[in-house]
């Protein structure tokens, strides 16, 4: 319909006919049609469900063997099994009568809600991400006020997913921006450690200050390197060529003992000073310079705000170069590569720039943790990091930078909040040790969040120009890149 | 700027006007994709300032002389040539030629040897921009944001190669601006200025192309190559297309170049149309001449028997020997058991010439088309050496299809599409499945109908 003309009566624009119901069904105001669905129906799938568990169940949970002198002691644990059957009995029926045949299911309702809440008040995420930063800010203070006895602990914990949030972010400029799956990330942060760690040990005045350039500059000359030979590469066979590189430069540092110290590691790395004092007890340190009593938990401080400080960096970068050609033609280059050539953008200086600008913050996140742990060896940087990473960021969803900051909030942070589930073991007797199903549940955390936002917690892409209305464009338009 | 004021040069002058004033040409131009020549030495001119259209049927090598033009294809033979600046430059073009450079410039002149450059090159250094076939936008981008990453290569420079941008010094700023500016310039002549804002792919077709147009204008082309851009446009939206193009020329001076199949856009904007079949030139000059072309009406429309142009040598051949033997030889009927049509140099090709007569059989000629691999066009051929039924092509041995195929130039064709076990079914009054279509009039044929013949009952023999 053309603009509404004037002085037309309200009711002669109203759509009428299958427009009307078409826009009904836009806002979900149409009646659902009903399932046809009696309670008769749900009560029989409840009850198939039932006798299945019963069936399975049977051998699973009822019956229990143990090695007993003589043989095997059979025991049965009749309750268990009646107890599992009345679950998925009960569960079944509430799946059907308020979702499968409700007539307006539970969970659209809940989701409207959800959705509702968040129309309700458009600038609550602005403010939501604004006081996260404030709270990352005083976060040390925080924990150092609220809770004196363990701060030394959730400080660690701060500083380990700061960590994962600026590899995140370096990871995101290739994955997420150019669109180049890369599954060997974690070899930029090996080589960011190992840099740090051999120049310290190799040239004594080299302390962390130092270091952390050459570290970045280092990784991102790998980070060409590695670009070069993927330059043709596309989809699957990018992916298994970068995983292949990480693979090539933990297995050189595990075998160049003379070098690396192979297995053994890497130890005595110095830690960071602050303008030139060190963190340490007695003459001279920080704590005697500035005259305040001496405390552990400085260090930690420290360490805290360098990575904060850093990561920021990380994300001031990203977002600026997204807003310059570079960071617009490697968004391009996810979406068409063939079109970018046709319009004049060299995709290769395009994909190196990607591939050395993610490496070198990689290598500066490897160098802050070559100086926090102060010993590092090849075991840190197993294929499983680099699938961490990876993971963080695609849950995150591809090229959101606030995605990165929740995932690896979730990810990092939930795994380790497990641990503190003793309570648990209160409800299930004293056998039960959550800390032993804590990937079982963050393995379902992941499928649910997949399930319910395939392309990631923050999907939307955000226009790097905006004309006169900033919109947000929704994943389904967004090309994944390569090896997706 | 604009060569249409000066109107066409006079005909049969010494140079066309885009031969005078070329901005672009192809030279020798021939691509081969294996054993398969898709380009074959083809040359033109296209004018400084005019439309000029490539024209010519499915598989024509259209696509690929863009490609090639474009540098997403390196030929394998041939010169292209990108001129900026006025005149055919033929010294500099020279020089450039044997010095092994790639491009020579100075003062807004420059010669640019295509064929030497990488695509990326060939639109930011060569000035040449291109559409695709197949739309290719920035989908995820929204349309302001496509035509700020063509405009990649001043931005890159003005923003200090990005270390001034980090640093957000003012001079990116307004360079940015800039180019905000141009993209609003295009969006509003391609009257997408309301949706500037909104991604690329939730665009209505038409104006995804549109888009398209306006991202290749905004890398400051002097040649705008436009592949198939009014395909699956309405005649409204065909007709404002016209009207842009007509625009980019007159206002901008830059010339086009395109390739279309809806002849409406190309015979009402061209300048100059260049027609193409089989990877060769057939027909050049402007909208009427080549109209007039009964090359290019064959080409479109198929050939009469007496405009035979595809297979000269073999009809040559078969006149000749016609004339010795006419008088000598009369019509015999049904399949002849003596050779008739004697090939000068039979014996050169492997196997045996089967058994042809000069005149079809009394009973008459089969529509041989009904034959599945059989055209009009090998239609012609077989009747040429004497081949007039089915049965004929029903009694071949091996060594007759041997001969055949070579001399017909597709050795191993005849196996493949079984024409023998296809003639002997024919030849008793059957159908194949492909009989089946032609006769249905789904497939083109020599002969409308259940093969009714020109002379006689068609495949019933």
């Amino acid at each position: 319909m053309a603009g509404p003309a004037k002085n037309v009566p309200a009711d002669i624009q109203k759509p009428a006919g299958a427009q009307a119901k078409a826009e009904a069904r836009r806002d979900g105001t149409q009646p659902p049609v009903p399932t046809g669905k009696t309670m008769q129906d749900s009560l029989r799938d409840a009850l198939t469900a039932a006798v299945l568990v019963g069936v399975l169940g049977l051998f699973f949970i009822n019956v229990r063997t143990d090695i007993a002198p003589g043989g095997l002691d059979v025991t049965t644990r009749w309750v268990a099994w009646f107890v599992s059957i009345l679950i998925a009995f009960a569960g079944r029926l509430a799946l059907n009568v308020f979702v499968f045949n409700a007539r307006k299911p539970a969970t659209e309702t809940l989701g409207k809600k959800v959705a509702a809440l968040g129309n309700a008040a458009p600038g609550t995420g602005k403010w939501l991400l604004r006081g996260l930063f404030i709270f990352a800010c005083i976060l040390p203070f925080f924990f150092t006020m609220l809770f004196p006895g363990r701060d030394r602990q959730f400080i660690d914990l701060a500083i380990l997913i700061m960590t994962y949030i600026m590899l995140g972010w370096g990871l995101n400029i290739v994955v997420g921006l150019a669109g180049l799956l890369d599954l060997g990330y974690v070899a930029f942060y090996a080589v960011g450690a190992y840099s740090f760690a051999l120049l310290a040990q190799y040239f004594d005045f080299i302390g962390f200050w130092v270091a952390l350039p050459l570290a970045g500059l280092l990784a991102a000359v790998w980070g060409m390197v590695l670009g070069f030979p993927v330059l043709r590469l596309r989809g699957d066979y990018l992916a298994i060529v970068t995983l292949a590189f990480g693979e090539i430069i933990r297995v050189v540092l595990l075998n160049w003992y003379e070098f690396t110290g192979g297995p053994d590691g890497i130890s005595g790395i110095p830690k960071p000073t602050f303008f030139g004092l060190e963190l340490k007890r007695g003459e001279g340190g920080f704590a005697d310079f500035f005259g305040i009593a001496y405390d552990p938990i400085h260090r930690f401080i420290f360490l805290y705000y360098i990575i904060f400080a850093l990561a920021l960096l990380t994300n001031f970068v990203t977002m600026r170069l997204r807003r310059l050609p570079i960071g617009r033609a490697w968004e391009a280059l996810r979406e068409d590569e063939i079109a970018c050539r046709s319009l004049g953008i060299n995709t290769r200086n395009t994909k190196l720039t990607a591939f050395s600008i993610g490496a070198m913050f990689g290598g500066f996140a490897g160098s802050f943790f070559a100086t926090r742990q102060g010993f590092i060896s090849p075991e840190s940087f197993t294929f499983l990091e680099s699938a961490i990473i990876l993971a963080i960021v695609v849950l995150g969803g591809l090229g959101s930078q606030v995605g990165v900051v929740i995932a690896s909030v979730v990810m990092i942070g939930g795994i380790e909040m497990l641990r503190n589930l003793g309570f648990l073991s209160q409800v299930f007797g004293p056998g039960f040790d959550p800390v032993q199903y804590r990937m079982l549940i963050f393995g379902l955390a992941m499928v649910l969040i997949m399930v319910w936002k395939p392309r990631g917690l923050v999907s939307t892409r955000e226009p790097s120009a905006v004309l006169k209305e900033k919109k947000k464009i929704g994943a389904d338009m967004v090309a994944q890149g390569e090896g997706h | 700027m604009n060569a249409m004021t000066g109107k066409k040069a006079p005909e049969g002058a010494a140079l066309r006007r885009w031969e005078q004033d070329p901005v672009l040409s192809v030279e020798h131009l021939t691509m081969r994709f294996g054993g398969l020549v898709a380009v074959g030495d083809l040359s033109f001119d296209v004018g400084r300032g005019d439309i000029t259209a490539l024209i010519g049927p499915n598989g024509a090598g259209k696509t690929t002389v863009f490609n090639c033009v474009t540098g997403f294809y390196k030929p394998t033979e041939g010169r292209i040539i990108m001129r900026h600046g006025p005149g055919r430059q033929d010294d500099t073009v020279k020089t450039v030629t044997d010095s092994g450079l790639r491009f020579h410039k100075e003062d807004g002149q420059g010669v640019y040897l295509l064929e030497r450059m990488p695509d990326h090159e060939i639109s930011h250094k060569a000035k040449v921009a291109r559409t695709f076939q197949n739309i290719r936008l920035f989908g995820g981008m929204t349309c302001l944001e496509n035509l700020l990453v063509a405009q990649h290569n001043p931005l890159v420079v003005a923003s200090g190669f990005s270390i001034g941008g980090i640093l957000g010094l003012p001079s990116y700023k307004n360079a940015e601006e800039e180019a905000i500016e141009k993209a609003v310039y295009w969006l509003e002549r391609t009257h997408l200025i309301d949706r500037a804002d909104d991604p690329a792919s939730d665009l209505p077709y038409g104006a995804q192309r549109r888009l398209e147009i306006a991202r290749a204008m905004c890398t400051g082309p002097e040649l705008l190559c436009l592949d198939e851009p009014a395909a699956g446009l309405n005649p409204r939206e065909s007709a404002e297309l016209n009207e842009l193009l007509r625009y980019i020329r007159d206002e901008h001076g830059t010339s086009v170049l395109l390739i279309e199949h809806d002849m409406g856009v190309v015979m009402e904007i061209s300048d100059h149309i260049i027609v193409l079949d089989y990877g060769v030139k057939i027909s050049d000059g402007t909208a009427d001449e080549v109209k007039a072309d009964p090359k290019v009406i064959a080409a479109y429309l198929g050939v009469d028997d007496e405009e035979e142009i595809d297979v000269p040598e073999v009809l040559e051949d078969v006149k000749e020997v016609v004339e010795e033997h006419e008088e000598q030889v009369h019509a015999s009927s049904g399949v002849p058991e003596v050779q008739e049509i004697v090939i000068a140099d039979a014996g050169n090709y492997p196997g045996r010439q089967p058994l042809g007569t000069i005149n079809p059989p009394a009973s008459g000629a089969n529509n041989l088309t009904r034959i599945k691999g059989i055209g009009p066009q090998n239609e012609r051929k077989l009747n040429a050496l004497g081949i007039w039924t089915f049965g004929q092509i029903a009694a071949w041995g091996q060594e007759e299809v041997e001969w055949v195929g070579s001399y017909l130039a597709f050795p191993g064709r005849i196996e493949r599409e079984g024409w023998v076990s296809q003639a002997r079914v024919l030849a008793e009054g059957g159908d194949t499945e492909f009989s089946k279509r032609v006769d249905g009039g789904k497939v083109s044929s020599s002969r409308p109908g259940r093969g009714a013949a020109k002379n006689n009952n068609g495949g019933k023999a």
